[in-house]
């Protein structure tokens, strides 16, 4: 491309970023979606079952279904609720899941129209803390939805679960501590730039390979236990309390915290691709039109490995009870956690 | 009427409205949801400034953690609505004025003795790489002192929250 990147206007840039939006919403939504179809078949076959195979070729027309289902389901609101909380509780969840995807870059700048655009719907300095700011707000959603159900199930669900999510965060932010020693910046597109290349010729020179072994997997623990997925969900395992603090939602709200609860994972994915497995670089082979494109196929590709390995834990583990889960994150992982960051920063130093 | 001074109003009015609604409020989780809502308008203040770490920290540890804890302790003591008390009509018709009168004269002598101008975003340092300097670097001993006593704190919640007997069989 020979000629220089016009500038954006003001007009222009509102344009785009609107259009970007909604793009990315409409595509994390169905990708939220597709998870849960991806979930059900992975763990089906885990179990040596087909999963849902009825509804459209292999059973893809299922979340469709399942999204009509809950359309047309009763939204129950029990009498005994707190009303305002109990509705905003939902909400709140959806709406910090959601955001965090916000600064979350896709691939590099493509060329349209003569305006160069990054592939992300906004490059803030601090997005690695925007990401965390957003998962502590996650918690609200989770302890008023337990609180406002009236019920005691729902009120321990609810405490479990906000109370597993703020002790993870501590030994999530330091896992992610040691990227940005590394990196030596907030911002995440900074971040990805700097795993580009390659060590001895072929190992590339993502953050795992480059000293954050360790580090991966602390963030990998304790991002599932962020998410309240197996091996952490006790706070909504059916067999310990109902259905811990979604048990008196119905219909959409309860559509709405499990959209959350997914949408989160995807975050979680793709965060995990960014800063440990080098983004969007892979081999850039075929045309020049094929190599603008193919990064932001090798991101993807990167994150559907996360997902699956998600699945794979979840059709696999055993839950952990749960003082072995407060435990397990309060006296192994976060100090852990701290070893791992004053190595780093030793080696960074030295 | 520039773009930054909307905002600012914005915020500011989110602010004030938050601080307001919590005192307004009968039933605390009310008041700590408000509460929340004034520590986000306040990250949002300090993004104009240019502050921008300084907003993220506020909101993982003012909005996401501490008030979390407000909520739990709501939430575990199972507060409920507060009870009416009568009101003094000596306090009202000597308090409001107090206070506005008051507040009146407190605003005038500080708009008197400084200089106000709006300040640019960018002027003052917001960077983490300045905040980490000024930290580390030129306050590294109150830094290391505000830790320890963060510590003693802790040690003083683990020895209230133990079991009665434990300190009994230590002490006996």
């Amino acid at each position: 491309m020979g000629e220089e990147a016009k500038a954006l206007s003001v007009g222009v840039f509102i344009l785009v970023s609107v259009i970007k939006s909604v793009l990315v919403l409409f595509v994390l939504l169905t990708a939220v979606a597709y998870t849960v179809w991806l979930e059900r078949k992975v763990v089906g076959h885990m179990q040596n079952r087909w999963g849902p195979t009825r509804v459209g070729p292999f059973g893809l027309l299922q979340p469709a279904a399942d999204g009509l289902k809950f359309l047309f389901k009763e939204d129950l609101t029990p009498p005994h609720v707190y009303k305002p909380l109990f509705l905003a509780a939902p909400m709140m969840a959806v709406i910090f899941a959601l955001t965090s995807i916000s600064v979350i870059p896709f691939g590099n700048s493509i060329p349209i129209f003569g305006y160069n655009i990054p592939l992300q719907i906004t490059d803030v300095n601090i997005g690695l803390l925007l990401i965390l700011g957003v998962t502590s707000m996650g918690v609200y959603g989770v302890a008023l939805a337990g609180w406002s159900s009236n019920n005691k199930y729902s009120l321990l669900g609810g405490l479990r679960a906000s109370a597993q999510m703020v002790s993870y965060e501590i030994a999530l932010g330091l896992s992610l501590v040691g990227v940005l020693i590394q990196s030596g910046s907030f911002s995440l597109r900074t971040i990805v730039d700097a795993q580009g290349g390659r060590f001895l010729g072929f190992i590339p020179r993502w953050n795992i390979f480059h000293g954050q072994f360790i580090g991966f997997f602390i963030y990998l623990m304790a991002a599932y236990a962020e998410t309240n997925r197996i091996p952490f969900d006790l706070p909504e395992a059916e067999t310990e309390l109902v259905a811990g603090y979604h048990t008196e939602y119905s219909s959409m709200k309860f559509a709405m915290f499990f959209m959350a609860e997914y949408a989160n994972m995807i975050t979680v994915a793709c965060v995990a691709t960014l800063l440990f497995f080098g983004g969007w670089h892979g081999p850039l082979i075929g045309p020049p039109l094929v190599q603008a494109v193919l990064p932001v196929f090798w991101f993807l590709a990167k994150v559907f490995c996360f997902l699956f390995l998600y699945i794979w834990v979840r059709g696999t583990l055993p839950r952990f009870r749960y003082d072995q889960l407060m435990s397990f994150g309060w006296k192994f992982l976060l100090p852990l956690a701290i070893a791992n960051l004053v190595a780093t920063a030793i080696a960074v130093a030295w | 009427m520039s773009f930054h001074l909307i905002l600012f109003l914005a915020f500011g009015a989110v602010c004030v409205g938050g601080a307001v609604n919590l005192l307004a409020q009968r039933h605390p989780i009310n008041s700590a949801l408000s509460l929340i809502a004034v520590m986000a308008a306040l990250a949002g203040e300090y993004l104009l400034l240019g502050a921008e770490f300084v907003a993220a920290v506020q909101v993982i540890v003012y909005a996401g953690a501490i008030m979390v804890l407000f909520v739990f302790v709501i939430m575990l003591l199972n507060a409920g609505v507060e009870e009416e008390t009568k009101g003094s009509r000596i306090a009202l018709l000597f308090g409001v004025p107090g206070v506005l009168t008051s507040s009146v004269l407190m605003v005038w002598v500080v708009l008197r003795h400084s200089v106000t101008e709006a300040v640019p975003i960018g002027a003052l340092p917001g960077h983490p790489t300045d905040i980490a300097q000024l930290l580390f670097h030129d306050f590294l001993l109150p830094f290391e002192v505000t830790s320890v006593l963060i510590l003693i704190a802790i040690m003083g919640a683990v020895v209230l929250a133990s079991k009665p007997e434990a300190t009994a069989r230590k002490v006996g």
